[in-house]
């Protein structure tokens, strides 16, 4: 079984269902437009910020405001990607096809991890340049220092929460079940985890919370966080890792 | 050839599977019979590699399916269940399908046009009709070419004129030395298509046979009689020397050539008789005695079963 043609394969399957199409689509208006908003929004607030805040003031991380919830809709994707494959009984139709079950989740995995890649870093551009134009006088420039590594680290985190979200529904297989968990998850939960006094030591190693440090170019003032911006990213590759590795091992022993 | 051996599947506490030995041979179509939830789906599942058998062993032309170099131009399977997505076209499923393989695009436009479905490989499959959706699991199991073809319950939901194409191609991809396994619920089914028949019930093997064999075996004739005078008769009758069974409802059996010895020793001995008429047992009817028996013997688990031997015994004691 030559990867090649899995992959290939695996390339038809997701150019082919419209679940593509949308959800990378949602990730990316949803990113830019809140991102833009938000960006707008704090130009216009900026005059009234006390001198603290402006010396925290971090225009490339606001202009990346979008992501909260951009991130759902991939999420989306990557969950749809892995779990229409059980919910619609496909899967028994592809291990047919690919028994060496290793090639075709990883393959799988690689198609749509490396469309992701593509959606996410030409977002996180999109969304960087946009919402700089929104922020006026008060914008960063990609030469500036730390910009284009919080750039292409927006585009990165896109994907690792797409790869984390397939590892999960190779777990889980269900579609509901999977959103069900991640959506409020990483919409809630990891954020009232990361910001509360008492479970902050615990949330901020969390996958977002420490995957989106590298989209920060201005530490603020009274930060203690325990990493640095690609440490960060390196504990979320982490959970990811932990996904894919857990969705593998359940795959390899269940009965399709 | 498909070869199976002491394949076992274990749920929890039930045995959905229990140590099936046989071999599908190439050249004939072979059925694979038995009532609903015999464990016929589950062992094809386990064929194919998609279930972890709990014991034993199968192979496809001497190898387990996952050592297979692009299984599909080994074997293509039609399953009972849907395995496609609903919002990918049909082409579009059985291209995914053949790049897998490394099977050449235009197999794909080759066997839809071989199923009738070239006119809306485009459209998505949602709108398929049951029969429709057969028709697209018969493609992908021709997809490869293969040399061995299974099929799980292939006449669910067709129409009549779809039930005579899939036997027709069945028959006649046997007749090109393919290795065909069809499985089925309907001995009537299986009398029209298959050469050769595997018989399980409650997961075990019951019978591996010919066809002609089982028919032979078991479409045999036998005589109902039915009395108001069943004591006298059955005095009559044993004093001549027929066997008689009772076949419960008052109603007695006994073997093919004796209608006309039980009439006259009827009229002889002046005993009413209310009905005296030759049978011929269907083969429904032999199966369902066939699988009855494993549900009685399952219920009791005594000695391992001499399968082969064991089945139509019950009818020879009858007749």
């Amino acid at each position: 079984m030559a990867a090649a043609q899995v992959i290939r394969s695996e390339w038809t399957k997701i150019r082919s269902v419209a679940s593509t199409v949308w959800t990378l689509s949602l990730a990316v208006v949803v990113t830019i437009a809140l991102g833009m908003l938000i960006s707008a929004l704090s130009r216009n607030e900026f005059d009234k910020l006390s001198a603290r805040d402006r010396a925290d003031f971090d225009p490339t991380f606001i202009s990346f405001a979008g992501m909260s919830l951009g991130q759902l809709a991939m999420i989306v994707f990557g969950v749809l990607v892995v779990s229409n494959e059980y919910s619609t009984g496909m899967i028994r139709s592809s291990l047919a096809a690919v028994p060496q079950r290793g090639t075709f989740l990883f393959s799988k995995i690689a198609v749509a991890a490396g469309l992701a890649l593509v959606v996410g870093m030409a977002t996180s551009f999109a969304t960087f340049f946009l919402g700089q134009a929104m922020l006026g006088g008060h914008r960063a420039h990609i030469g500036d220092e730390g910009v284009l590594r919080a750039v292409i680290g927006g585009g990165l985190y896109m994907t690792l929460i797409a790869m984390f979200s397939m590892g999960v529904a190779a777990m889980l297989r269900s579609p509901m079940l999977s959103l069900g968990i991640l959506m409020p998850f990483f919409f809630l939960i990891s954020n009232i985890l990361g910001n509360v006094d008492a479970t902050k030591k615990v949330g901020q190693f969390l996958p977002d919370q420490a995957g989106s440090k590298i989209m920060q170019v201005v530490t603020p003032f009274d930060d203690d966080t325990p990493y640095g911006p690609w440490g960060g990213l390196g504990i979320m590759a982490l959970w990811v890792l932990a996904a894919l590795a857990g969705g593998y091992a359940l795959l390899k022993k269940r009965d399709a | 050839m498909i070869e199976l051996e002491g394949l076992t599947k274990r749920y929890g506490e039930k045995l959905a599977v229990n140590n099936l030995t046989f071999a599908v041979r190439p050249g004939i179509v072979t059925g694979f019979l038995g009532p609903n939830g015999a464990g016929k789906s589950t062992t094809m599942r386990m064929i194919l590699g998609l279930d972890r058998p709990t014991a034993g062993d199968v192979r496809i032309d001497g190898k387990h399916y996952d050592r297979l170099r692009d299984p599909l131009t080994y074997i293509g399977a039609l399953l009972e269940a849907k395995a496609w997505h609903p919002g990918r076209s049909a082409y579009n499923h059985l291209l995914c399908l053949a790049q897998s393989n490394g099977i050449p695009r235009r197999r794909v436009d080759e066997v839809l046009e071989t199923v009738g479905l070239s006119a809306v490989a485009r459209k998505k499959t949602k709108g398929f009709s049951m029969g429709m959706g057969q028709r697209l699991g018969i493609a992908a199991a021709l997809l490869g070419d293969p040399r061995i073809l299974m099929f799980d319950e292939p006449v669910n939901g067709l129409d009549p004129e779809g039930i005579h194409w899939i036997r027709t191609l069945m028959k006649s991809l046997a007749a090109q030395g393919r290795t065909v396994f069809v499985s089925s619920h309907l001995m009537s089914e299986m009398a029209l298509t298959a050469d050769h028949l595997v018989v399980i019930g409650q997961g075990r093997l019951l019978a591996d046979t010919s066809m002609a064999d089982f028919i032979a075996r078991n479409s045999r004739s036998y005589v109902r009689v039915r009395s108001p005078e069943r004591e006298k008769l059955l005095d009559v009758l044993h004093r001549a020397g027929v066997t008689v069974v009772e076949a419960g409802g008052g109603v007695l059996e006994a073997g093919g050539g004796e209608a006309e010895r039980i009439g006259e020793l009827a009229a002889e001995n002046r005993i009413v008789l209310h009905e005296l008429s030759p049978q011929q047992a269907s083969l429904e009817e032999a199966f369902m005695r066939l699988t009855a028996e494993s549900v009685e013997y399952h219920a009791h688990a005594e000695a391992p079963p001499a399968p082969q031997r064991q089945w139509g015994e019950g009818w020879k004691k009858g007749s």
